[in-house]
């Protein structure tokens, strides 16, 4: 058994210790808002956070999570993370949507860590999140309208 | 995706266009069982013969038939049925934007559901088949829509007006309300009972544009922004039904490997592992969830047979069709008699050769499809992309009849053309594994993004050869180009009705025909077939040709010592709308104006999918010599502008979706194998390399026109031919990381 945090809940899951959190919370959970892009934590779509900063889960084994608190998209409910979704709402940064999670919550722990990046600062924080649609313009927009919203 | 020439288009023995005379004879049906809301249904004109065994009648459940676009229950919801696909390019807005038009519907009273699997109801009336791609569904809808919405509201006005007994002259609507003289008002659902036991008019009056409220405003927002804001969307890797079982599939390691066998003890020793079954696709390891899975296809002992593994390699495709373009024999295209008296007397001539990667979709979904065979029937829950190629395979595949199988369409997690193909390959997939496992649980076969990159169903790889001959004056003379690649027709249902003389449409398209006046022309193709399988790939064959032709267009004027717009522009007869765009992007980029040191712009133009995009791109090179994209013009003509905001947002898609297969893309094939298979080695575009893009649209009062496509063909050449000023390399083989710059 391997007891750790989601979303505030203590949750125990009878999985084996190497099985990728991505697959614990997706399988398991049932947590399905953490998406599968690419298992080699190349495109950020399993984008969690573990005590409040990014972890790729396809990547992280569910063992080295044990005892801490895992946050994921369903989970959110900051301030920042409020500011963060309604400017994505706002700008219509969605395309497909697939990897907008994970767009979602790094952009989230970057704002907690930097409450107003520079172009450069975002350009470092989310390039670990492919967009295949591309939308990576309406997503430094909504980091900046984020953080204009919540610095006013 | 696709594009069909007119003859593969629904019959109209009378009219060749679909959306103008020929909606004045489609009659409105009644939906019959509707006593409890109004449904509307427009009866489409009969579909090819070919199609017809994808027809399947959906049984109406609860109080609504489906057979309809809007449904308005009495509780005032208005439900709209979205006949097509949405990967992200905001047709589901669209489409709802149309239909609350003339509808007069709130927008927040909207909601909207995918269509069940019926070509008479739901074709696309440019494809001739249920199915999106082409960047055909605003085209193909726009008359539709309009004409169903107006009807709608039609019936709730009479209803009104039978209720009240005033005139219906007297009656407006507005946001959702029906309003009558004295203050009398009534909801649309207050009025849907009413208005379903109404006749349906035959000829309804739509709006003049200039009283649109909806079309055209930027503030109409996207339906599904908020729930794929807040991980709440369902696609299909998220569906979830009692016990659901999860498959991953052991594929051939080549194209054209099969499979002499295997020995799966390890595997079923796998805790989670359920099933281990061999399908026309490989090894199937069916667990609980996808690491149990995962675990058990690892532990499979798998024989393979590589004997016909093919193609050997990229490289050698590569000297193979630069031999096919040199011998100058291929399938005539366009041939001017007068060609080879004008390139004879050629004063000299420009030759260039051109190379292009196959290239993978790469969608950030994975393929996958859940398949459930229980009491009877199929049921599948996917991004049925083309519903009538999915609903016929996914039956032939169970061996039940069409009526016995049942699409659920979901939102995909991006396409560019993969999730429409021919084989309907994942969703055929899940149905052989459901099948074979022999149990009545559902499954889902999920591809990982190595099963997804290795798969096939390529952009083709193609070699352009260009021979330019020059007059005295470095004026165009003669025109010789050679294509070769692979047909991406000629596998698929629609080679028949693509296929002239050996000349697929599609892999000339924008070479020939094109809105420039070539001089002397002689055009062929070669069209070589090869083990992997080739399809459409967002913009088919503009992805290839748009590069040969601006780039070459360029060196023209540059040898010319002409302006590169100006080039264009002396190169164009009555082709306003091409010369609108190309002249609105060289105005807004400041295309006059020099830009500092170490930067360069480039411009390139193309029409395709009947929209105009000109793009001006401003290039720099990074300290360590890589090509830098800082800024893209973007000018588009696309007809009538329905959503404003989602054009916009194609077009910076567009952009970014080239730039990853301009620096980047290339699926390399070594020993039958493709060599790429993840992000790491098939880099696409991220945040930092993300050009600022600005998009100007024309305005325009033209029938609307796709933009899902047309913005990607432009992006490449205009920042080549920016390179090209930058550096004076011009390059011919893609992506750009085979080439090193340097400042000029």
């Amino acid at each position: 058994m391997i007891e750790f945090k989601v979303n505030g809940e203590t949750r125990k899951v009878d999985a084996d210790p190497q099985t990728p959190l991505l697959w614990v919370l997706r399988d398991e959970l049932g947590l399905t808002g953490t998406k599968y892009g690419c298992g080699i934590a190349q495109c950020g779509a399993c984008t969690v956070h573990l005590e409040g900063r990014s972890l790729r889960s396809c990547s992280a084994p569910v063992a080295a999570v044990a005892g801490q608190n895992v946050t994921t998209i369903e989970g959110l409910g900051s301030k920042t993370a409020k500011a963060v979704q309604q400017a994505w709402i706002a700008l219509d940064v969605v395309q497909c949507g697939y990897c907008q999670s994970g767009q979602v919550m790094s952009a989230v722990a970057l704002l907690d860590q930097n409450p107003r990046p520079s172009d450069e600062d975002i350009d470092l924080a989310m390039s670990g999140n492919i967009c295949r649609c591309a939308t990576y313009q309406r997503i430094r927009a909504a980091i900046h309208a984020a953080s204009d919203a919540l610095s006013a | 995706m696709i594009s069909l020439p007119p003859e593969a288009r629904p019959a109209e023995p009378t009219s060749p266009s679909p959306t103008a005379a020929a909606l004045t004879r489609r009659g409105f049906l009644k939906s019959a069982g509707a006593a409890a809301g109004l449904v509307i249904a427009l009866q489409l004109p009969l579909m090819r013969k070919a199609y017809a065994g994808a027809d399947v009648g959906e049984v109406p459940t609860g109080d609504f038939a489906p057979n309809a676009f809007i449904r308005i229950a009495p509780d005032n919801r208005v439900i709209f049925v979205i006949k097509h696909f949405e990967m992200g390019q905001g047709v589901t807005t669209g489409l709802a934007t149309i239909l609350a038009e003339e509808l007069d519907a709130d927008w927040s009273q909207i909601e909207t559901e995918y269509a069940p699997a019926n070509v008479k109801l739901y074709a696309n009336t440019e494809l001739g088949a249920q199915g999106t791609g082409g960047s055909t569904s605003m085209a193909n809808s726009w008359m539709q829509m309009r004409r169903a919405g107006a009807t709608g509201r039609a019936m709730l006005v009479a209803a009104a007006a039978q209720r009240w007994q005033v005139p219906a002259a007297k009656i407006t609507v507005r946001s959702g309300v029906v309003h009558g003289p004295g203050g009398r008002h009534a909801t649309f659902g207050e009025l849907a009972e009413a208005a379903a036991q109404l006749p349906v008019p035959v000829d309804v009056t739509l709006k003049n544009p200039k009283d649109f409220v909806l079309v055209g405003k930027t503030s109409v927002r996207r339906l599904d922004s908020a729930a794929k804001s807040t991980g709440t969307e369902t696609y299909t890797i998220d569906v979830k039904l009692p016990g659901l079982l999860t498959a991953v599939i052991a594929q051939p390691p080549a194209f054209g490997a099969t499979l002499r066998h295997f020995d799966a003890t390890a595997a079923k020793k796998v805790a989670g592992v359920t099933d281990v079954v061999e399908v026309a696709e490989g090894v199937a390891v069916v667990a609980t969830g996808m690491w149990a899975a995962l675990q058990g296809r690892r532990a499979l002992k798998l024989d393979w047979n590589l004997d016909a593994a093919g193609p050997a390699s990229s490289a050698a495709l590569y000297d193979h069709y630069r031999a096919l373009a040199a011998k100058g024999d291929g399938a005539p295209v366009q041939i001017d008699p007068q060609h080879k008296t004008a390139m004879a007397s050629a004063a000299s001539t420009l030759e260039a050769s051109y190379e292009f990667p196959y290239l993978a979709h790469a969608a950030m979904e994975p393929m996958n499809c859940v398949a459930w065979l229980h009491d009877g029937m199929l049921e599948t829950w996917g991004a049925h992309q083309f519903p009538t190629f999915d609903h016929a395979n996914a039956a032939k595949a169970a061996g039940l009849t069409p009526d016995k199988v049942k699409l659920h369409t979901l939102m995909s997690g991006g396409s560019f053309g993969r999730r429409a193909n021919n084989w309907s390959d994942f969703t055929v997939a899940a149905v052989n594994v459901a099948k074979a496992i022999g149990r009545p649980v559902p499954v889902r076969v999920q591809w990982t993004r190595e099963d997804d990159m290795r798969a096939g169903l390529y952009r083709p790889l193609y070699v352009h050869q260009v021979k330019v001959g020059l007059d005295a004056k470095q004026r165009p003379a003669a025109w010789q180009h050679a294509v070769v690649g692979q047909s991406i027709m000629a596998p698929t249902a629609m080679a028949a009705a693509l296929i002239k003389n050996g000349v697929d449409s599609t892999s000339v398209e924008g070479v020939w025909p094109t809105p420039y006046t070539l001089p002397a022309p002689e055009i062929t193709l070669h069209s070589p077939s090869q083990a992997v399988r080739p399809l459409w790939w967002r913009s088919v064959g503009n992805t290839h040709t748009a590069y040969v032709m601006e780039t070459m267009m360029d060196e023209l004027a540059e040898r010319a010592g002409a302006d590169p717009v100006a080039f264009r522009l002396a190169h164009l007869q009555d082709q306003p709308r091409f010369a609108g765009v190309l002249k609105l992007a060289a105005e807004k980029a400041g295309w006059e104006t020099p830009l500092p040191k170490g930067k360069a712009r480039g411009i390139a133009v193309h029409y395709s999918f009947e929209t105009y995009v000109a793009q001006v791109a401003e290039v720099s090179l990074t300290a360590d010599g890589q090509p830098k994209v800082e800024r893209v013009v973007v000018a588009v003509d696309c007809g009538t502008a329905i959503n404003p905001d989602q054009i916009v947002a194609q077009m910076e898609g567009g952009v970014g979706f080239a730039l990853a297969a301009l620096f980047y893309g290339e699926i390399d094939i070594e020993n039958g194998r493709p060599r790429q298979g993840n992000y790491n080695d098939y880099r696409v575009l991220r945040m930092n390399e993300m050009p600022r893009v600005e998009v100007h649209i024309m305005p325009s009062g033209e029938a609307p026109t796709g933009v899902g496509e047309p913005g990607v063909p432009p992006t490449a050449p205009a920042v080549a031919n920016a390179l090209a000023r930058l550096t004076g390399q011009r390059i011919r083989r893609l992506p750009l990381s085979r080439t090193s710059f340097k400042t000029a």
